[in-house]
């Protein structure tokens, strides 16, 4: 009991030395640079508390919970041996997280409106409303073929560099045929799409594999899935662009 | 009114981890078809992660994230910009948003340090790397990425060069340094580039490339206000492989000198 207190306490002082640079850059620039005084001192007391206990909940769940799971099932399937369901199950987890993850959706909808206003679309709503629905489902897609290709790469042990490089080459050929309005957006959503719950299960589902197949190394080979779920969508939405423009 | 606030929050986290629950649940039953070790353990994981994200949107909802807002539109308000001056009629020179750049910079750092979903790959990362890749020292160099990446992208807005230059330019750097930095760190570099911007990060940095879209004139907030996320993406890429080049380069100076 003393001890699961002490790590406990131990946490609680990690997550407040997390969230210690976030506190000093707003005070530093209110106090001092903007000149203000800290508007509700208990309401931000409360608040940075809360902040700290939920940080090291999550850690603490995450070690617990979420990375055992994913590298339990990542051993599970490739000891089964059955590549289908391996690829499948990669890709309901890229497309499943992303289809409904709230960045997404807000960043599809001013995404409509952008397009609406540039006249490529109808104004009214229902056409709004379907291209954005378009381009959530592209983006959940693009994820879901992201995990799937960086699974493969793990299994056949292809280099990263190579295929992030013909990526960027694919981004940088399509950005200079694609509309101009999609292209900061485009770029955006490949950022959007890699929530805080999906990378650690994502993360655990690379090593896991890598630390289950022989000749695989778990630091080169099982990582990089993520670098996959943020390259595709730029290229998936560009093309998205391109045809519904 | 806070009671609704928790409860909105939790329901919103609970809808997150919802697809993945039965993704991972669904497989497990019917394609692995054998019980979960810990089975009780993992949940109560699957509960504390919930609760812990809820309790930490809601803090940073309640604290942080109103007042990083307001900054935001403070900072590129032209009345603090211009405090005192007579503005040149139209005309904005890039210099004159110093205030901002440091902000976009100091933000973007101490954001990353606390993102969450940095700190479970960084965990991963000394895990797997048997210690050699420092949890401090990963999430240092994403966080100076991020920095530079941040500050940068908000000089673009201000001054209306058009995104795709930076974005080709960062990436032949990218590529250019893939070949030289040491195999390890690479998949791990490209990485870090997507796990910088969730939770914590990007309601800030996209509230400020709003402000800045808004206020500076001649811009358009549909055109310019995107893109401080891309930078915020690429240039951890950048620091990450930087950062192994440089523990290598010290390494073998190290090394050198002990073999004299």
């Amino acid at each position: 009991m003393n001890k699961s207190l002490r790590a406990l306490a131990k946490a609680l002082v990690g997550s407040m030395r997390d969230l210690l640079p976030v506190v000093a850059v707003v005070v530093f620039f209110q106090l001092v640079v903007l000149q203000q005084p800290l508007p509700n001192v208990a309401q931000l007391l409360t608040g940075l508390l809360m902040v700290v206990l939920g940080l090291t909940f999550f850690i603490n769940g995450l070690e617990i919970g979420l990375f055992p799971i994913g590298e339990s099932l990542a051993h599970a399937l490739a000891r089964k041996g059955s590549l289908f369901w391996l690829i499948a199950f990669a890709f309901a987890l890229g497309f499943g997280t992303t289809v409904a993850e709230p960045a997404l959706i807000a960043v599809a909808d001013e995404a409509a409106a952008v397009a609406a206003e540039a006249g490529v679309i109808g104004a009214s709503e229902k056409e709004q409303t379907g291209y954005a629905r378009g381009l959530r489902l592209t983006v959940a897609l693009s994820v879901g073929c992201a995990i799937v290709l960086g699974v493969l790469r793990i299994l056949k042990g292809w280099p990263i560099h190579w295929m992030i490089v013909g990526g960027y080459v694919l981004v940088v050929v399509m950005t200079s045929f694609a509309p101009r309005e999609i292209i900061g957006i485009a770029y955006d959503s490949g950022g959007v799409t890699t929530s805080t719950i999906t990378v650690p299960l994502v993360t655990a589902l690379g090593v896991g594999l890598a630390s289950s197949i022989r000749g695989r190394n778990p630091l080169t080979d099982g990582f990089g899935l993520i670098a996959f779920a943020s390259l595709t969508p730029m290229i998936f939405v560009m093309g998205y662009g391109m045809v519904a423009h | 009114m806070l009671w609704n606030e928790v409860w909105q929050t939790l329901l919103g986290t609970l809808r997150d981890v919802l697809p993945i629950v039965a993704i991972v649940g669904g497989f497990q039953v019917l394609v692995i078809r054998r019980p979960v070790a810990n089975l009780r353990r993992v949940l109560v994981g699957i509960v504390y992660v919930v609760v812990g994200l809820a309790l930490f949107l809601i803090g940073l909802e309640q604290a942080l994230f109103p007042l990083g807002r307001l900054m935001a539109a403070q900072l590129t308000d032209p009345a603090f910009i211009y405090a005192g001056l007579e503005q040149a009629a139209g005309a904005v020179h890039w210099s004159d948003y110093y205030w901002v750049y440091a902000f976009a910079a100091a933000i973007g750092f101490s954001t990353t340090i606390a993102e969450p979903s940095l700190l479970a790959v960084a965990i991963k990362a000394q895990k797997v790397s048997g210690g050699a890749i420092g949890m401090w020292g990963l999430r240092i160099a994403v966080a100076i990425g991020v920095a530079v990446g941040v500050s940068l992208g908000s000089y673009r807005i201000v001054t209306g060069l058009p995104l795709h230059y930076f974005i080709i330019a960062a990436y032949i750097v990218v590529v250019t340094q893939t070949a030289f930095a040491p195999r390890l760190i690479i998949p791990l570099a490209y990485d870090s580039g997507g796990v910088t911007t969730s939770t914590v990060t990007v309601p800030l940095i996209a509230a400020l490339g709003l402000g800045l879209a808004e206020t500076v004139p001649g811009r358009n907030v549909l055109i310019d206000g995107f893109g401080l996320i891309a930078f915020a993406c690429l240039f951890p890429i950048m620091s990450v492989m930087a950062y192994a080049q440089i523990s290598e380069y010290r390494a073998r100076r190290q090394r050198a000198r002990l073999g004299e």
